[in-house]
């Protein structure tokens, strides 16, 4: 028992948080990257969770392809297509007002989430647990379906490699610089255009590896990105987008704070993040690892 | 040289007298339109118009995009109707706690959302909006899921019949132009001057004295207020008040109303709602989603058409000759 609380409830409700709290932190991530080179807050970031979803879910139905393979092709998939709309649309837009960046990607998020909708209702698929990942674990404390802790591992390995990658690797370091100063760097003779390209569709596919990994777990439906996008816009105002770890911990951590709302006082738990939202702009008004007032 | 000052000085002569024909042609309309259309539909999309031009007072004016507006709307369509329906008040005092209702929310979530800029600043509304969304869900008065029902039109002042469709047109016309007027009258004054400096440069105005935070709350407020008159109308005129209202769908339907009529124009964003009202009443009977519509026009606004439809007529040649500018940069 923990403050009265049963500890099996305590300890569910705080894996279903870490589980949430895995979707935010791919989620806010991958707007965090996005930001920081092209100064666009991605408001497609949802609709690229869904699509995400969604081509795991066509892959089977269509072709018979599984979850592992779907895995990395509907990740693909989404970075392509989101690097297209880089190329022909979204780059006409750098030099005017971030806000239109935002304004661009809301009509883009309407667009896809409204054609998905029309074309297979707004009812939930559901989607198979990997044969692989079937069942659970009993840890003596608590029950663990084995694939909710494939999620969590699987997105802290996401997260920790794409963190790494970004500050270890030599392409890392070209969009750390792109970040600072891009004029500069073109003149290295790195090519920037093609690395704005590239952070976008990473972005996209991170946002579609979220996607992919919450099929089995929530019903794939055409109205699951919007729902889950503005509480990570909540989460990236909380971490500020200064710091890619920023990012990541914060999503970690709203989760879990999410998660034991839902023990102590169950009919807050969906504005919980909004409240520390409000919070955080009160006492640390840039955010908790922001660098930018 | 000689070019540009002698179109300064017909920029100088004209306006006043083409404005006037203007603004007279425009009411005329407004005036006769219910000869000619379904009274509902107008009515809708006066509310929505006037729900746009304050929103634009803020994205407009202050360079301020909140993501957040459909609180103030929904919000006071949630208190008129309680007010109207449970307390039996009349509706002009019915609108009245709508538009003080959406002031004290706004006075709330402005003073949050200020504390950040730009982006950030869309975000915290969208996510304060949010928030009053899921209050809305599980507030009592709301009726959850139903919404507030049949809420009664009753009489204005005691003795107009407000369940007469023409007469509600004309009271709705009325809060309309007076609304407008209220917000033409904040842009001309010195405080909207003030305003505008913030939009074209924060810094500058923060180091010539102003203390730009209190006039951005300011600016938010009213907007708040305004759009809560709007939603009280809308309350009064669909006779209910529902989550959809209060929905961030809500909130980017106005954002597109402004964008396509032209932000920064006074009456850019009731051109802006006429056309979406129209094209939501157009698509209503069919079985396509406007969602895509909708997302379409808000890209293409975006990429092609920044200036909206009044916004490229003003920087048209026909416009400039009649003597309006459109200062808003893009």
């Amino acid at each position: 028992m923990i403050f009265g609380i049963p500890l099996q409830a305590f300890l569910g409700q705080l894996l279903i948080g870490l589980i949430n709290g895995s979707f935010y932190a791919l989620l806010s991530l991958g707007l965090a990257i996005i930001f920081g080179l092209l100064r666009v807050i991605n408001f497609a970031h949802g609709a690229q969770y869904m699509l995400g979803a969604f081509m795991a879910w066509l892959l089977l139905s269509h072709f018979g392809i599984g979850y592992w393979p779907a895995l990395i092709l509907a990740p693909l998939l989404v970075g392509l297509i989101g690097a297209v709309v880089e190329r022909t649309m979204l780059r006409r837009l750098y030099t005017l007002d971030p806000l239109y960046g935002l304004l661009f990607t809301f009509g883009l998020a309407l667009t896809i989430e409204g054609t998905f909708r029309y074309l297979y209702g707004a009812s939930g698929q559901p989607y198979a647990t990997p044969a692989l990942l079937m069942g659970g674990a009993n840890l003596g404390f608590m029950f663990l379906p084995i694939y909710r802790g494939w999620v969590i591992v699987f997105s802290l390995v996401i997260c920790l490699g794409t963190w790494l990658m970004i500050e270890k690797t030599k392409l890392g370091s070209y969009l750390r610089a792109a970040t600072e100063n891009p004029v500069l760097v073109q003149s290295f003779g790195i090519n920037v255009p093609f690395l704005l390209t590239l952070t976008y569709g990473l972005g996209a596919a991170l946002a579609a590896i979220a996607g992919v990994l919450a099929a089995p777990i929530y019903q794939v439906s055409p109205l699951m990105g919007s729902n889950i996008i503005i509480v990570v816009f909540a989460v990236v105002v909380v971490g500020g987008m200064g710091s890619i770890m920023g990012a990541i911990v914060t999503g970690y951590l709203l989760g879990i704070a999410e998660g034991l709302t839902k023990v102590f006082y169950p009919e807050a738990s969906n504005i919980v993040i909004f409240v520390i939202m409000a919070i955080v702009l009160l006492l640390r008004p840039a955010g908790l690892f922001g660098r930018d007032a | 040289m000689t070019l540009t000052l002698e179109l300064a000085k017909q920029k100088e002569r004209s306006p006043a007298i083409v404005q006037t024909v203007f603004l007279g042609v425009g009411l005329a309309c407004l005036l006769l339109a219910p000869l000619f259309f379904y009274p509902v539909f107008l009515m809708k999309i006066l509310c929505f118009a006037l729900f746009a031009c304050a929103f634009n007072l803020l994205l407009g004016y202050t360079g301020l995009l909140s993501f957040g507006h459909a609180a103030f709307f929904g919000g006071a369509a949630y208190f008129t109707a309680h007010a109207v329906k449970e307390w039996g008040v009349p509706p002009e005092l019915g609108i009245l706690v709508g538009v003080f209702g959406a002031a004290l929310l706004g006075t709330v979530v402005g003073f949050f959302a200020i504390r950040r800029q730009g982006i950030y600043f869309a975000m915290i509304t969208l996510a304060l909006a949010q928030m009053f969304y899921f209050f809305c869900l599980q507030a009592g008065f709301t009726r959850g899921e139903d919404g507030i029902q049949s809420v009664p039109r009753g009489h204005l002042l005691g003795f107009i019949d407000l369940s007469q469709p023409t007469n509600m047109y004309y009271f709705v016309l009325a809060v309309f132009v007076i609304g407008i007027a209220m917000i033409w009258r904040i842009i001309n004054s010195p405080f909207g001057m003030i305003l505008k400096s913030i939009r074209e440069n924060e810094t500058r105005a923060i180091s010539l004295g102003y203390s730009v935070r209190n006039y951005k709350l300011a600016a938010f407020v009213m907007s708040a207020s305004l759009t809560g008159l709007a939603g009280g109308l809308k309350a009064l005129v669909f006779q209910f008040a529902t989550l959809t209202d209060v929905s961030w769908q809500m909130s980017g339907e106005v954002i597109l109303m402004t964008l396509l009529g032209g932000i920064g124009t006074l009456i850019g964003p009731l051109f802006g709602a006429g056309l979406v009202v129209t094209l939501q009443n157009y698509l209503a009977t069919s079985e396509f989603p406007v969602t895509i519509i909708t997302g379409i026009v808000f890209m293409v606004c975006v990429l092609l058409f920044r200036r909206g439809i009044v916004g490229e007529f003003y920087n048209s040649r026909l416009g400039r000759r009649l003597g309006f500018e459109h200062r808003h940069k893009h």
